[in-house]
């Protein structure tokens, strides 16, 4: 791929000059990169095998975090709930998007733009200013949700509880609802977007050959989707596993009650800024990223798998 | 049921489901609104507009019927000027803007600067640097929290705004971006013949290359303004000094200090999105068709 003494794409004579200028226009990037992103990926291996006490004193204690990580059982509360969390994003949150994103491609309906955009529009606002909103939607008596469901129940003869008590047996639920109003307009546009490339003429052609929708849905479109889909479940799945802030401004920078509202990177900055062990917070991050490689890794497998198959 | 029975049906079915969906999307937004306009003693009775309930009184020997409307009266502005008077709220305002547009500025230039060396050129290492992005694409952010604190630590940069820009400099995946970008809009006959009339590389950069990629410089710009600005984790842990915290940082410790000032929480996240959003208005077209663009091509 290089060529000796570099130089541009182009047949042009190399010159010492041109040999230069490609790293002239990747240094600052290059600079910044090495700074503070692998020189502190490097670093979290060393301080993942070491105890500290705040920033500055350390001690090492070679691979004891991690046994003491797979012990802890606040560690596993919090795995359990952000996996929780995770499957509520990919099992109802995208089916939800996806079939958004389908009847938004209805033929024939107006105004379609203008509902992209609203639906869109609260995957701008910051997790945070989110978490901000829901800890007083979800509050018992006042909060919108139980007023709401109240209100909307009572006709159907349901008696829904105004002291149903979603911040305090009902956490993880209440997150991933919180987490629907977020993302599904975003995970929308995805879908949305992909479904631009399924073939009308073959769907047409299904239609003559008897085919209903579910059928055609089945057989056309989600093989068409099937790449960007892959794409929006590996996104939800990382993000997913990084819940944080919507619990720690929920609960107000706690975990919850019984840490009903722990997850790992919660965890990770309790541990590190909370309790200022560095150490033992870098391992949970590398528990983390361990995951996450994982799932990345199986994803590609199963996209590889397809296309052989196919 | 006869055909057009059901295709009313699908009409009425596929609209209903947008409805709902409209609804629910646009109502925790409504109700935010009118409780930062709310004392504390509204806010627990009304769940949205307070509301005058219909009466019939007896003024001056007549009977008159009075209420059955809206009790704007009851509303306050209270809580907005307590929050930009005692409360400095403006100056968080003031530290979200200035680290947002700094850190988006920068960091898009670093981003297109890398993208355009590793799409245009030939030399040594090209291939390792390619790797190093692809690679650092799986990085996930959480892990280099602690390490980079401990780095800021010894660089003396926690709690000055450097710390907070700095590591924000090289995101992996801008640099991925440019370069595919760049790959597909700008063709290399372009570039030669600007050498051959003798600009120089920096020129050629800034006058050609640029231009051509100007929708990802806006979607780019927009990406990481946005996750500046709704970004809390890294100013939660480097910043000390209140009066260097950006609205993320501030409106949490709204909730902390005043956890029981409904109305003074809800009017301090409005101030927080209200800028965001108009400025997703203005640029919404390039930002939403650049986002899904790299997935539905890949």
């Amino acid at each position: 791929m290089s060529r000796p003494g570099g130089g541009v794409v182009s047949g042009r004579a190399s010159s010492l000059r041109a040999g230069a200028t490609p790293w002239v226009f990747m240094a600052p990037f290059l600079v910044c990169f090495a700074v503070f992103t692998l020189y502190p990926l490097f670093q979290s291996v060393i301080l993942s095998m070491q105890t500290t006490f705040g920033p500055g004193a350390t001690r090492f204690v070679g691979l004891t975090n991690y046994s003491a990580l797979v012990r802890d059982p606040l560690f596993w509360t919090a795995l359990s709930n952000t996996c929780l969390y995770t499957l509520g994003s990919l099992f109802i949150q995208l089916p939800i998007a996806l079939g958004l994103a389908l009847v938004l491609e209805t033929p024939g309906l107006k105004g379609r733009g203008w509902l992209r955009l609203l639906l869109f529009s609260p995957s701008m606002v910051g997790v945070v200013f989110a978490a901000m909103m829901f800890a007083l939607i979800f509050e018992k008596q006042t909060g919108l949700a139980n007023q709401g469901l109240h209100a909307l129940l009572a006709p159907l003869g349901i008696d829904w509880s105004l002291d149903f008590g979603w911040l305090q047996q009902h956490v993880m639920p209440a997150l991933i609802v919180a987490s629907l109003w977020m993302y599904v307009g975003f995970n929308m546009t995805y879908f949305s977007a992909a479904l631009q490339n399924v073939r009308k003429d073959l769907l047409e052609a299904a239609v003559v050959d008897g085919a209903g929708p579910v059928r055609r849905f089945f057989a056309v479109t989600l093989p068409a989707i099937r790449p960007v889909a892959g794409f929006v479940v590996l996104m939800s799945l990382i993000g997913s596993f990084q819940l944080f802030e919507l619990p720690y401004i929920i609960f107000n920078s706690t975990a919850g009650p019984d840490n009903r509202g722990m997850t790992i990177v919660l965890y990770l900055f309790q541990s590190g800024f909370e309790v200022g062990d560095l150490g033992y917070a870098s391992a949970i991050g590398w528990a983390l990223a361990i995951i996450l490689l994982a799932c990345a890794a199986l994803q590609r497998l199963s996209a590889r798998g397809e296309e052989a198959g196919a | 049921m006869n055909l057009r029975g059901a295709r009313l049906l699908g009409w009425a079915w596929t609209r209903g489901v947008l409805l709902v969906a409209a609804v629910l999307t646009i109502i925790p937004f409504l109700w935010m609104t009118a409780a930062s306009f709310k004392s504390n003693d509204e806010f627990f009775r009304s769940v949205l507009l307070p509301w005058e309930p219909a009466k019939t009184v007896v003024r001056d020997g007549e009977t008159v019927r009075e209420g059955g409307h809206v009790a704007w009266n009851r509303l306050t502005t209270d809580t907005y000027s307590r929050l930009f008077g005692e409360l400095d709220f403006g100056r968080g305002l003031v530290n979200s803007i200035f680290l947002s547009s700094v850190t988006g500025i920068l960091a898009t230039v670093c981003c297109a600067m890398g993208g355009y060396a590793l799409s245009k050129f030939h030399f040594k290492g090209r291939t390792f640097c390619t790797v190093l992005v692809l690679a650092a694409l799986l990085i996930p952010g959480p892990l280099l929290i602690a390490p980079t604190y401990q780095l800021l630590y010894r660089m003396n940069l926690l709690d000055t705004f450097s710390g907070l820009i700095l590591p924000a400099l090289a995101p992996a995946f801008g640099v991925f971006l440019f370069r595919q970008a760049i790959n597909s809009g700008v063709p290399n006959e372009v570039l030669e013949a600007a050498r051959i009339d003798g600009a120089s590389e920096w020129r050629t950069f800034v006058v050609i290359v640029l231009p051509l990629v100007r929708p990802m410089i806006g979607t780019f710009l927009m990406i990481t303004f946005l996750s500046t600005w709704n970004n809390f984790i890294s100013p939660q842990v480097v910043l000390q000094e209140p009066g260097k915290f950006p609205l993320s940082v501030a409106v949490a410790e709204l909730r902390r200090g005043y956890y029981n000032d409904y109305g003074l929480q809800m009017a301090g996240t409005i101030v927080s999105i209200l800028p965001v959003m108009v400025l997703f208005l203005v640029m919404q077209k390039d930002f939403v068709s650049g986002l899904t663009s790299g997935a539905v091509k890949a």
